[in-house]
């Protein structure tokens, strides 16, 4: 197998690394208006993820800079062709960011209340602009080859706010707000725990009906495509996972619950990548000439070459001392957990 | 109008801005997480307790610090692409790669263990949890080496080769782009000025709290501690600035003959350094100068007789290089190849001046509080001032190296301006221009009153128990 190929793998890994572990960092900070209902609430719900969503965030960082090296064409196409919406999500990182650092800094309730604000649209706005965006990926945007071989973007913002697209990103949105919610009652006890599994149930069962429309959509959209039967098959997985950890919930197990979800994430975003393969970005105009392919965005031999060595011998140890993390803190947090007096 | 949307001037001022902005924080974590580390490490040796309360007051002000530094590392991190897309695809084969392995190795490890570090006070032994700080301070070292070894390949390319049928640079070495004689000497050079921005830090925390008569022994050991790092790491940076000196002569140099205003090329005697130098409007003459004889032939070559290129002449051999087999990514389009003299010139020397200055307010407290001393007033002042001194020489350093690259992207490859996103429109720079520095403005001062508000609440209250067992654990972790 051609290393070009490995590596869209590994840049999809990458990206489900972050979609299931920065996924529900936002899901946290969606739900934090509405299953907390005091101060120490909130602050509950924070220190769920205090210790670990920079560095889930850094898979993002990870994610960005391999696609940089092992598809540079890809990452200057898409990025300047995205500009606006980047730099929102952008934007919205950085609010959540300090947020997350500076919110328990100060004392009075207007200083909180604010970084609670952008904890929210911090949180909202990322997942529904990723999706947006990576829906657009799949759908098709107005992109056309040059004569030196490269590739242009020729639309603008709203071009990259069709229908589809924008079903895509409520989608990745809702399903992080779900997977949040189900995080919150993993990893909390008593009224908390109680309020984000009834809300994760109800939530649960709008985010279905969202997710299916979305999943369908995309079958219909690639029907003729070679891939199609991969992406029905990795659909249907995805669509049966979810199905499954609202079952879960329902039950009140909530390990199962939060586990089926990882696996929803999982598959719903290689289902993505099924529906590009073997292109990373399709183009609405004249896709034969037009498409992205793998091999066109790729960096050279020698790069990849070394490339896939550092991955190697990296990520094992990524995956092993982050582990660790999850398992020193992974104690249930609760109301007596949080100091009386914010210093 | 038309100037005011000029896409490339909009994005070299979002870039320029942005990363300094990110400079603004990341010496300060470079420099604090190592004397944070090597603060806890005396605790666990010692045991003394006014080591922890140091560790305790310099790690917040770390982490306040940090939360700035990786919010802005995202948006470096994503203009590459958005604004230089086209610098992105001829380079990205061999840019990427540093990037990439920083990421992996680096940024993963850092993120992880500074949560560990926050947040595992009690849940880890001692020494385990010491490490996480250690593991922190190493990440962050050598992310800044990844990072320098991306620049240094814009500022001398190695390891590569030109596809000519894809229109971009293709890798060839590894080695050679790692280990980039620019990037060997910027590494110390950068590693210790953080330093030193860390070491005055430090200093002025405790020239406060000791000019208000509090916490009297725990300040005075801070206070020595930051005023001997500070000169130790003066010495580095000075040695390895000279290091660097000589390489760029070699590599680039216009930037050296741009940072001396050095028109004709000289050598021996006339190749002087000037000490303060007044030009026409224009820069193109001198009118007053106060110059060393042969110190510019010293500090480029390491002789007293050495040649000095002046701007003229390698604008004519770089003319005959560059531009003479038509349109060319590496012939800018004014044909100019020396970057702006006065921003070069100047740059240079507050780096170096500013540099002198905070070493010599070191070595002059060290004197002043020999053997407990008492200090004048005036003199805490000053020391509290010094704090930001550093960080701006930093800062102009960086501005003299990006600046003094210029008319370049990439030195001798790509010219900046043929780097710039094509399909990027210039209202759309504007816009992110215009909301970068809204939002960068308003945390800056954020960040800034949280930081001297923790620097004035001081150490926190540590109770040690009568039985002279372990102090509390529980309360040393944060909670947000
Ligand atoms: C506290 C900060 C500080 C201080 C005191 C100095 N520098 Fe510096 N200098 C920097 C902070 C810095 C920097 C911001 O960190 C730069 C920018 C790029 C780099 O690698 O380091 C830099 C760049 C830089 C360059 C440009 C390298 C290039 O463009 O390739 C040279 C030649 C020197 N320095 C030389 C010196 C000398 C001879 C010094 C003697 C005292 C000195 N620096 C003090
Ligand atoms: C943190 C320290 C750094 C600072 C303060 C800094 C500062 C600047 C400034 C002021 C400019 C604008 C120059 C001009 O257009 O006249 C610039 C340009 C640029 N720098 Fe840096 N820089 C830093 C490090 C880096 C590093 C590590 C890289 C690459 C990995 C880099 C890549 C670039 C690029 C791509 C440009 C835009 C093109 C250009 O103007 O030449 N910089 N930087
Ligand atoms: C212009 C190119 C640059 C890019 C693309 C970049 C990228 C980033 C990113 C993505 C982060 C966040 C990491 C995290 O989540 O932990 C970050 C933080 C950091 N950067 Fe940069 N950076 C640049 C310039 C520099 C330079 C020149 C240095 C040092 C010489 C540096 C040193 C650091 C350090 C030490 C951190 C971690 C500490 C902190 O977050 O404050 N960076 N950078």
């Amino acid at each position: 197998m051609e290393l070009q190929y490995i590596w869209f793998f590994i840049v999809g890994v990458l990206l489900v690394g972050y979609l299931v572990l920065d996924g529900f960092d936002f899901g946290v900070g969606i739900s934090l208006p509405f299953v907390s209902k005091d101060d120490t609430d909130r602050r509950v719900v924070i220190n769920t993820i205090g210790p670990i969503w920079d560095l889930n965030e850094t898979w993002l960082i990870v994610a960005g800079a391999c696609l940089f090296a092992a598809f540079p064409e890809w990452y200057a196409t898409m990025f300047s062709g995205f500009y606006l919406a980047l730099l929102l999500i952008l934007v919205a990182l950085i609010l959540r960011g300090v947020s997350f650092e500076y919110r328990h800094q100060g004392k009075s309730e207007q200083w909180k209340a604010w970084f609670d604000r952008f904890i929210f649209i911090g949180s909202a706005l990322p997942p529904l602009l990723w999706g947006t965006a990576f829906a657009n990926l799949i759908h098709g945007v107005p992109l056309e080859r040059l004569e030196n071989g490269g590739w242009i973007f020729t639309g603008n913002l709203f071009t990259l706010l069709n229908p589809y697209s924008l079903l895509g990103g409520i989608t990745i949105m809702m399903l992080c707000f779900v997977h949040g919610l189900v995080f919150i009652s993993l990893k909390t006890d008593g009224d908390i725990r109680e309020r984000a599994r009834a809300l994760a149930v109800k939530v649960g069962l709008v985010t279905i009906v969202i997710a299916a429309a979305f999943l369908i959509w995309t079958i219909i959209e690639h029907l003729g495509s070679d891939t199609i039967v991969f992406v029905v098959v990795l659909a249907a997985l995805a669509a049966v996972a979810l199905i499954g950890a609202w079952l879960a919930n329902f039950k009140g197990r909530e390990g199962w619950a939060f586990t089926l979800h990882v696996l929803t994430m999982t598959f719903a975003l290689l289902t993505v990548f099924m529906a590009l393969f073997p292109n990373v970005m399709i183009s609405s105009i004249d896709p034969a000439v037009n498409n992205m392919t793998i091999t066109g965005a790729s960096s050279s031999q020698m790069t990849l070459e070394f490339m896939t060595w550092v991955a190697i011998c990296a990520l094992p140890l990524v995956l092993a001392y982050q582990t660790w993390t999850y398992w020193i803190f992974r104690k249930r947090i609760t109301r007596a957990s949080i100091p009386v007096a914010a210093h | 109008m038309n100037e005011l949307l000029d896409p490339l001037l909009l994005a070299r001022w979002q870039f320029g801005l942005t990363t300094l902005y990110h400079f603004l924080f990341v010496p300060l974590t470079l420099g604090m997480a190592l004397l944070v580390a090597i603060l806890q490490t005396a605790w666990v040796r010692t045991g003394k307790v006014k080591y922890l309360e140091l560790t305790k007051l310099f790690g917040k002000i770390f982490l306040i610090n940090f939360a700035m530094g990786v919010v802005t590392g995202i948006v470096q991190e994503f203009q590459f692409g958005m604004n230089w897309s086209d610098y992105s695809r001829f380079v990205g084969d061999i840019f990427g790669a540093p990037l990439a392995i920083e990421g992996l190795l680096a940024f993963f490890l850092e993120a992880t263990f500074i949560g560990v570090w926050i947040f595992g006070w009690d849940k880890l032994p001692k020494k385990i949890h010491l490490m996480s700080i250690w593991l922190t301070s190493i990440a962050s070292i050598m992310s800044a080496y990844f990072i320098l070894a991306a620049n240094a390949f814009m500022q001398n390319p190695l390891g590569y080769e030109i596809n000519a049928e894809r229109g971009r640079a293709e890798l060839t070495d590894i080695g050679a782009v790692l280990t980039n004689p620019v990037a060997l000497t910027q590494f110390p050079h950068t590693i210790f000025a953080s330093i030193m921005f860390a070491a005055c830090v430090i200093v002025a925390v405790a020239a406060w709290h000791l000019s208000k008569k509090q916490h009297m022994e725990t300040m005075r050991t801070a206070l020595r501690f930051g005023l001997w790092t500070n000169i130790v790491a003066f010495a580095g940076t000075a040695l390895s600035g000279d290091q660097l000196g000589l390489v760029m002569v070699e590599t680039q140099p216009m930037k050296m003959a741009a940072a001396e205003g050095l028109y004709n090329t000289a050598s021996g005697a006339e190749a002087s350094f000037s000490l303060f130098s007044l030009g026409t409007p224009d820069g193109a003459h001198e009118i007053f100068s106060v110059r060393i004889p042969y110190l510019l032939s010293f500090l480029s070559t390491h002789t007293f007789d050495g040649t000095v290129e002046g701007i003229n002449d390698l604008q004519r051999e770089y003319t005959e290089l560059y531009c003479s087999g038509g349109s060319n990514i590496a012939c800018p389009s004014d044909g100019q190849f020396a970057p702006i003299i006065w921003v070069t010139y100047w740059a240079f020397r507050w780096m170096m001046g500013l540099g002198i200055f905070a070493a010599l307010v070191s070595v002059v407290g060290l004197w002043l509080t020999r053997k407990n001393r008492e200090v004048k007033p005036i003199a805490w002042k000053i020391a509290i001032w010094t704090a930001p001194v550093p960080m701006v020489a930093s800062l102009v350093g960086w501005i003299f190296t990006e600046m003094g690259r210029q008319p370049w992207i990439v030195f001798g490859l790509m010219t900046t301006e043929s780097g710039v996103s094509p399909g990027v429109t210039g209202l759309s720079v504007l816009i992110s221009l215009v909301v970068f520095t809204l939002v960068y403005g308003g945390l800056a001062v954020v960040e800034y009153k949280l930081i001297i508000k923790a620097a004035k609440a001081g150490p926190p209250a540590i109770e040690v128990p009568e039985d002279g067992s372990d102090v509390d654990h529980t309360k040393l972790a944060t909670v947000y």
